[in-house]
């Protein structure tokens, strides 16, 4: 299993922006991992298809918008980001909504993507 | 096998910690290596050696130190997230270490299999 060469490494995100600390830590990760030059993806799913809603105003919060930094991940080569179609519709989003070029994927073929990854961090 | 742990949830709150321990404890047993355990998000909590609970319960904190004391289990708690939280070298429990980020990844390049605990 220890392949010479880079791993497969899929950040499936499940949880909205804001409310818990998970989505922006999980990023950090992200960072990271593409500077280690791993194979990274990431994956959208649930409400973590918030993360990547336009127009994010979090002042009332008092917490920073951290959702810029998803699009400067392309800087980063993390250029393969996946958005669950279910999760999706579910919430009366499309692509239109989103800050950044997706792949439309449905759980099916999701499944199928996760299947082929070497590690798979979730949160 | 060699497995790689990734704890997310802090002790007592969530059982991620206690099912991480508990796996890591069986697989052990079974004669596999555990290349290390890495705490993040509020999995750093389980580090801190100023943790008492009643007396009754399990200490989840000395659990892990033994497990690092025993088979030389490497524990790391990633440092960003501890800052944050308030864990810093000076009340880290025995067998923890602090680090960055970067030794997850590594866990997850070297381990056969990285098993994540939490939400």
């Amino acid at each position: 299993m220890t392949a010479a060469g880079p791993k497969k490494f899929m950040f499936v995100n499940r949880k909205a922006p804001y409310g818990t600390i998970y989505a922006l830590e999980s990023l950090e990760v992200v960072l990271i991992s593409a500077a280690f030059d791993q194979d990274v993806s990431l994956v959208f799913i649930d409400d973590g298809v918030y993360q990547l809603k336009k127009g994010q105003q979090t002042k009332g919060i008092e917490t920073k918008n951290f959702s810029p930094t998803y699009r400067a991940l392309d800087g980063y080569d993390v250029e393969k980001l996946y958005v669950e179609r279910e999760s999706l519709e579910a919430r009366g989003l499309t692509e239109e909504d989103l800050i950044v070029d997706v792949e439309v994927l449905g759980s099916a073929d999701l499944g199928k993507l996760m299947d082929e990854q070497d590690v798979v961090v979730s949160c | 096998m060699k497995f790689g742990i990734l704890v997310n949830e802090g002790p007592y709150q969530h059982q991620a910690s206690d099912s991480a321990y508990l796996f890591c404890r069986a697989a052990l047993a079974k004669g596999h290596e555990i290349h290390r355990v890495f705490f993040y998000h509020d999995g750093v909590n389980n580090s801190t050696r100023l943790t008492e609970p009643p007396q009754d319960d399990r200490n989840i904190v000395t659990r892990w130190s033994k497990l690092a004391a025993d088979h030389g289990v490497d524990l790391v708690v990633c440092v960003a997230a501890a800052l944050r939280r308030g864990i810093k070298d000076e009340n880290l429990a025995p067998g923890f270490r602090i680090s960055g980020l970067g030794q997850l990844v590594e866990t997850g390049i070297q381990a056969d299999r990285l098993v994540v605990f939490g939400d």
